[in-house]
């Protein structure tokens, strides 16, 4: 890993601490409330606010996720540098499709 | 306390990297050491086998071998310390290709401090006065810290990264490269820098500290290498660095 990438998995671990929080505690409010899907989404559709959330979220996961993947594929797998790289890569778009993916049918469907 | 065994049930490795282990039966001595045994298996019993010693007492760093599992400098380890019932197995350092018994090639691990920018580059001539450092100046300090590295290579076959990562410079090259980054004399850190910040150097280390826990002269690489991601991240930030 070279410094580009440790600057962006950190700085994307960072944004993402107040993310998870929120994430869980949206997790607990609804599971505790006994909300449907239906219940949820009425909350969501339209919503700015949870678009901009989940998205901003969505995009920093498939950045980290897919840094710490090549990492791995690195240091485990018998791909080169480049290869493994490639494979973050197509990794983390296929990531932030669904995750988008997702935030549309949260907010938009 | 118990009386030591008489007898130490000594496995050394033989052979290159496809060679196995042989047991061979050592006097046990009084302070004796694990050189000792490998010197009395070679001197009084199979004569072709291959180690490397020099100094004896701590200082060179050429007798590292792996010592019941944990690379250790053998001229310092006293077979008391580590002799598990009596029982040594010894063989040559992880992460390192064998070229005979007991004996690595050290080359790669070499290259890595050349790679590192392990060199110190003079920003001054002879002619010039010589430069004054405060021996209590956070800079001196942090270089003092890490200094008395011997080159044993004790961390770099300790070291898991080095051994998942074959482009990782490793622990001593790069605790190296940070004395340097801290001589206020030396005119090379924008190139270390650039080198230590690049794929394979400090941010590949995933600070497990096994280079802190075996480094025979208590060092500790990893807070070296933590030190050298601060300084190449802030480098990056402020734009002097490209990656």
């Amino acid at each position: 890993m070279n410094v580009r990438l440790y600057v962006w998995q950190r700085a994307t671990a960072a944004l993402m601490v107040p993310f998870v929080l929120v994430h869980i505690a949206v997790i607990f409010y609804a599971t505790r409330q006994q909300m449907t899907a239906a219940d949820i989404l009425s909350r969501t559709h339209g919503s700015a606010l949870w678009a901009s959330f989940y998205g901003v979220f969505v995009a920093a996961v498939s950045i980290h996720a897919s840094i710490g993947l090549r990492n791995i594929l690195t240091e485990w797998s018998p791909l080169a540098d480049r290869s493994a790289g490639w494979c973050a890569v197509c990794a983390g778009i296929a990531l932030a499709l669904l995750g988008f993916y997702a935030v549309v049918a949260l907010v938009v469907m | 306390m118990p009386e030591p065994a008489l007898q130490l049930s000594v496995s050394l490795w033989r052979g290159s990297a496809d060679g196995r282990y042989e047991t061979y039966s050592v006097p046990r001595r009084e302070s004796q050491t694990v050189l000792d045994v490998v010197t009395y298996v070679q001197r009084h019993i199979d004569p072709t086998l291959s180690y490397r010693f020099a100094c004896r007492v701590g200082m060179c760093g050429s007798c590292a071998m792996t010592v019941n599992g944990h690379p250790r400098w053998t001229c310092r380890t006293h077979v008391a310390k580590v002799a598990d019932g009596g029982r040594l197995q010894i063989g040559p350092l992880d992460n390192l290709p064998v070229v005979k018994d007991l004996v690595t090639d050290m080359q790669r691990f070499f290259d890595k401090w050349q790679q590192a920018k392990g060199v110190f580059a003079p920003s001054q001539s002879r002619a010039e006065p010589m430069a004054r450092i405060r021996p209590d100046s956070a800079a001196r300090l942090a270089a003092d810290a890490a200094i008395e590295c011997i080159n044993c290579g004790v961390c770099y076959a300790a070291c898991d990264t080095v051994r998942w990562n074959s482009a990782y410079l490793g622990p001593a090259a790069l605790n190296r490269a940070w004395t340097l980054v801290n001589d206020a004399r030396d005119a090379g850190n924008p190139a270390r820098l650039a080198t230590i910040a690049a794929s394979g150097g400090c941010h590949a280390c995933h600070s497990h500290q096994s280079c802190q826990e075996h480094c025979p002269l208590a060092l500790n690489p990893t807070a070296s290498i933590a030190g050298l991601k601060r300084r190449a991240t802030a480098a990056y930030l402020k734009g002097e660095l490209k990656a």
